[in-house]
């Protein structure tokens, strides 16, 4: 480290000179646009940033961005990045993952680093497919999905990944999808800003094996109608002329109603800070999937210790109490006798 | 030694082997401990070896429950347990029953007679009393109602009778104190800093074992008390050591002569766990652990540790090298710095988790998909620990791989006098982290190149985050050699296999020549050795040669690459035994490397080699009449 100002760099600095490979019309092209271009607006380091995978297409991510980076096994991404995060709180570590290489294969390990509040900023391609091994289900595939593993249609309900986190009361939750850079952008930029961990789920379209998983939401057309943008502070609606908007009814569930019937100030004003994430997680239960008005933005950000912090505060308590480590003191320490 | 008085008659032993055995509940391995260490500081040298059941609380009065803590005493140095007790106590007839089959006739019994009844007989599954039905014939019995003197000694401390009883392996404590002339001062004061908090406990446990103490010195029960006089051992400081402890503090030490953090990801599992409990005290050495949520995580996180620049461990034990498994081989294709240490225990599968054994080795050797070659280092005795991990460490860090240290359940928990090392004797281990470019493009231009080898080590640079221009990217694709890029190519791919293998294959450059031990230089066998196997196997050596026999050993640290003259050395003997704890995993290692007729000697009761079962085994291989 050092206290220099931070070189003023261009997203052209954190590319690398590696051809990307996924294919032609991937959403990940554009998730990789939009975190290249985001970068060089955090004022940060290149040799302090991290980025780690695991395996899927999304996981050749680290390959393309110009700083340190690992691209490791299926699943274990937020392990590896924890260890990296807890040795070296002064690093800025991500982790990019997809939908069954973080909800499936890695399902134990991105729910530990959540509820530890490790200081990553983790990055969920979802895609709802198995890209790299060419097409099967994933865990977050629609039930019935006709895929080459479930030619009848599959038989396991789907993970919604927001109420996942929420669940493993992550402290920092948002959505956004691959065709809104703009959003993403933003998105990502409050997910960096965070501290603790904090997980975006993105929306990605795979053109090869899944293409148009998301088009009843987000195409062109009917995407006002079937995106609902979560601002904390403001009352929650949406619409082509913002004439929608969510309440919360007297059993408590939340409801879509036309804001002309009940009036705006019946409407759920949201509040990403609230200490329950139960009103987000009911908010991200709002869709039964990406078929009806969903919400995008960030559900949650509250704040927690982060677990590196706490490590390294019981580093320092330690020595305050005991002293720096003394070895021959320690070898001594079980009751010696000489001879 | 003690103020208290003795009675006239001390008969001098050079060496004893007493056995402990109760209940699970009834605090055998605490009375163990406290016997190891008052034994420790009088002196003598010692062993030990705690047998006790995986379930926490088996029925109470069950065989399944019985606990057992067998330690040896000497004046002389010593180099196992003991094969067969010569004292056993048994607080009651579980124990006695489980436990008399090891105990020579003529061997002494002390046992607890408040702990003999019909409900006793009936939860051990006995007929009936088995101090009357022809089990104890040829034993000298000693029958201590210790139940009811230890209730009796507690009765001024208003303690209930249901925890005044909890203090009967005090008594008994107490009792083979005064029988082996054990100083009382130590423990007395052990008992009030270990139990100062709750005064009654404490109380009821010095009354107890004052009451055991004097027992023996009153009654005219026993005939003379014993006496093991102090060993003459090597001149120096020691401390009684465990096989956990050692390669904790071995851990410990690694990092401060490396000049690294320490990191440690890890998952209790037996009987590893106490490694995790011991370095998370040392966080004011810098130490940092963590318990992370499975096996696969603990390992992940010390690979992430070690990319960033700390000195990266994880323990566990045969199950958990299953689960980490596939991070080993993508440490092996990061070529990072990483300790792997396992405590082996019976296996397959969950098997015997408080038992020792030594079946990980064709597992470390060669359990994962891939050529995926890893250095192994094993400890021989409890204290080896300290020298085995920091010899690991030296190799990780010197070339960049991932290493494993292979230990077992019987070192993890027995415990030895140490003579301690000099702080300032310890091997530097620091190597440097790479600070600029490496190679030069045909064009002149400097650069940095992750896989650019060192020519001598053929380790890779160690470039971590927080590095200005080094910024790379690794990861478990096959790279292309020097530039580390992601590559498919064919020959790339076999270039670099072999460079994985020859780099590990080269450390063999940097480690002592074979340990043999052949004091007539024509020994007409060879007694080959690897782990913990070391001290049965020296002691039945000793026992031979005493006896005229040519006896040659060699005992094994460096399993992965072996040290360059084994072959050799395998070649000068007619005959070669290797005694192991699994069915023969290094007979098969040195006879598919040197073509050698080495016949295995096995034991998987998960139970260590006694000197005498090996030194019955090398008569039958030898075969000739004496």
């Amino acid at each position: 480290m050092t206290d220099t100002a931070v070189p003023v760099t261009t997203k052209k600095d954190w590319a690398t000179d590696q051809e990307v490979r996924w294919c032609p019309g991937c959403g990940d092209y554009s998730i990789l646009t939009a975190v290249q271009m985001l970068l060089p607006e955090l004022g940060v380091r290149r040799e302090n940033t991290v980025f780690v995978s695991g395996i899927g297409c999304s996981s050749r991510f680290p390959y393309y961005m110009s700083t340190y980076g690992i691209h490791s096994i299926h699943g274990r991404a937020p392990a590896i990045a924890t260890g990296i995060a807890s040795a070296r709180p002064d690093l800025d570590v991500w982790v990019v993952t997809g939908d069954g290489d973080a909800l499936s294969i890695g399902g134990n390990h991105l729910i530990h680093a959540l509820r530890r509040n490790v200081n990553l900023t983790i990055l969920l391609f979802n895609n709802q497919i198995y890209g790299l091994t060419k097409g099967q289900y994933s865990p977050t595939s629609e039930l019935g999905k006709v895929t080459k593993s479930t030619p009848m249609g599959s038989v396991d309900h789907p993970f919604n990944p927001v109420s996942l986190a929420l669940g493993a009361e992550a402290t920092f939750v948002a959505r956004t999808h691959d065709l809104d850079r703009k959003h993403m952008m933003e998105t990502i930029r409050r997910a960096h800003e965070h501290r603790g961990a904090s997980f975006v789920e993105i929306y990605q379209n795979c053109n090869v094996f899944n293409d148009g998983a998301f088009d009843a939401i987000l195409g062109k057309e009917v995407r006002p109608d079937m995106l609902i943008p979560l601002v904390h502070g403001e009352p929650i609606r949406f619409g082509t002329d913002n004439g929608k908007g969510v309440v919360m009814q007297p059993d408590g569930r939340l409801r879509i109603c036309d804001i002309a019937e009940v009036g705006e100030d019946a409407l759920l004003v949201h509040d990403e800070t609230r200490e329950s994430a139960g009103l987000a997680f009911q908010l991200s239960h709002l869709a039964a999937g990406p078929h009806e008005p969903t919400p995008i933005g960030v559900f949650r950000a509250v704040e927690r210790t982060t677990y590196e912090s706490l490590m390294q505060d019981q580093l320092i308590t330690a020595q305050q109490r005991s002293g720096p480590g003394d070895l021959a003191k320690l070898l001594a320490s079980g009751g010696t006798w000489e001879v | 030694m003690t103020d208290t008085a003795v009675p006239a008659t001390i008969e001098r032993l050079e060496e004893v082997v007493i056995r402990f055995a109760g209940d699970s509940g009834d605090g055998m391995q605490l009375t163990g401990d406290r016997f190891t260490s008052v034994s420790a500081a009088f002196g003598n040298d010692l062993a030990t070896l705690p047998d006790y059941p995986a379930e926490i609380r088996a029925p109470a009065g069950t065989l399944a429950g019985v606990s057992a803590f067998q330690i040896h005493i000497s004046d002389h140095d010593i180099l196992t347990p003991g094969d067969n007790p010569t004292v056993l106590v048994a607080m009651n007839p579980a124990a006695l029953v489980a436990n008399i089959g090891d105990l020579p006739r003529g061997g002494s019994v002390i046992l607890n007679s408040d702990a003999f009844d019909e409900r006793a007989y009936a939860k051990a599954s006995l007929p009936g009393d088995p101090r009357v039905d022809g089990t104890l014939d040829g034993y000298q019995v000693f029958e201590v109602p210790m139940t009811s003197l230890t209730l009796k000694a507690c009765e001024p401390t208003g303690a209930k009778p249901r925890d005044a009883e909890r203090s009967k392996n005090f008594f008994a404590l107490g009792l083979v104190s005064w029988m082996y002339t054990r100083p009382t001062e130590s423990t007395l004061e052990w008992i009030e800093k270990r139990f100062g908090s709750r005064a009654q406990v404490a109380e009821a446990n010095r009354r107890s074992f004052l009451a055991g103490y004097n027992f023996g010195e009153t009654t005219e029960l026993f005939a003379h008390a014993y006496e093991v006089r102090p060993a003459s051992l090597e001149p120096g400081t020691y401390t009684n050591i465990s096989g956990n402890t050692a390669l904790a503090w071995g851990i410990v030490a690694a990092g401060q002569l490396s000049n690294l953090p320490v990191f440690l990801g890890s998952y209790p599992i037996t009987p590893a766990s106490d490694i995790l409990h011991e370095l998370s005290k040392h966080k004011n050495f810098g130490v940092r652990t963590m318990q992370a949520e499975d096996e696969i995580a603990g390992i992940g996180a010390a690979l992430g540790a070690a990319f960033a620049g700390h000195l990266a461990f994880t323990t566990t034990s045969g199950p958990g090298i299953d689960l980490k498994s596939e991070t080993i081989g993508l440490a092996v294709s990061l070529e990072l710095p990483l300790v792997i240490i396992d405590i082996q225990r019976g296996g397959p599968s969950t098997g015997l988790p408080t038992k020792t054994e030594q079946a990980d080795l064709l597992q470390v050797m060669y359990g994962r998909h891939g050529e995926c070659p890893v250095p192994i280092v094993a400890a021989r005795t409890a204290s080896h620990c300290f020298d085995a991990v920091i010899e690991g460490v030296r190799i990780a860090l010197a070339y960049r791989t991932p290493v494993f240290v292979l230990s077992d359940g019987y070192l993890a928990n027995g415990s030895e006098p140490w003579l301690l090392p000099k702080v300032e004797d310890l091997p530097d281990l620091s190597v440097p982290f790479a600070d600029g470019p490496n190679h030069t493009l045909p064009d002149g231009t400097e650069v940095f190149w992750p896989y650019e080898r060192d020519p001598e080590t053929l380790a890779r640079p160690w470039a971590i985050p927080g590095t200005p221009g080094l910024e790379h990217r690794v990861g478990g694709i096959e790279k292309a050699d020097g530039t580390g890029n992601i590559s498919y190519d064919p020959t790339n791919h076999e270039h670099m296999v072999r460079l994985r293998a020859a780099k590990v294959a080269g450390i063999a450059k940097s480690i002592p020549p074979t340990d043999l031990d052949d004091p007539t230089g024509d020994g007409e066998i060879l007694v080959l050795g690897w782990g913990s196997t070391w001290g049965a196997i020296q002691q039945a050596a000793r026992v031979l040669r005493g006896k005229g026999r040519r006896i040659a050993t060699a005992h094994l640290m460096h399993l992965n690459p072996f040290p360059s003259d084994l072959g050799d050395v395998l070649r000068r003997y007619p005959k070669i035994l290797v005694p192991e704890m699994n069915l023969g995993q290094l007979t098969k290692l040195v006879r598919a490397e040197y073509l050698v007729d080495a016949r295995p000697f096995s034991k998987v009761k998960g139970l260590p080699f006694t000197a005498a079962e090996i030194e019955l085994a090398i008569d039958a291989e030898l075969g000739d009449p004496r």
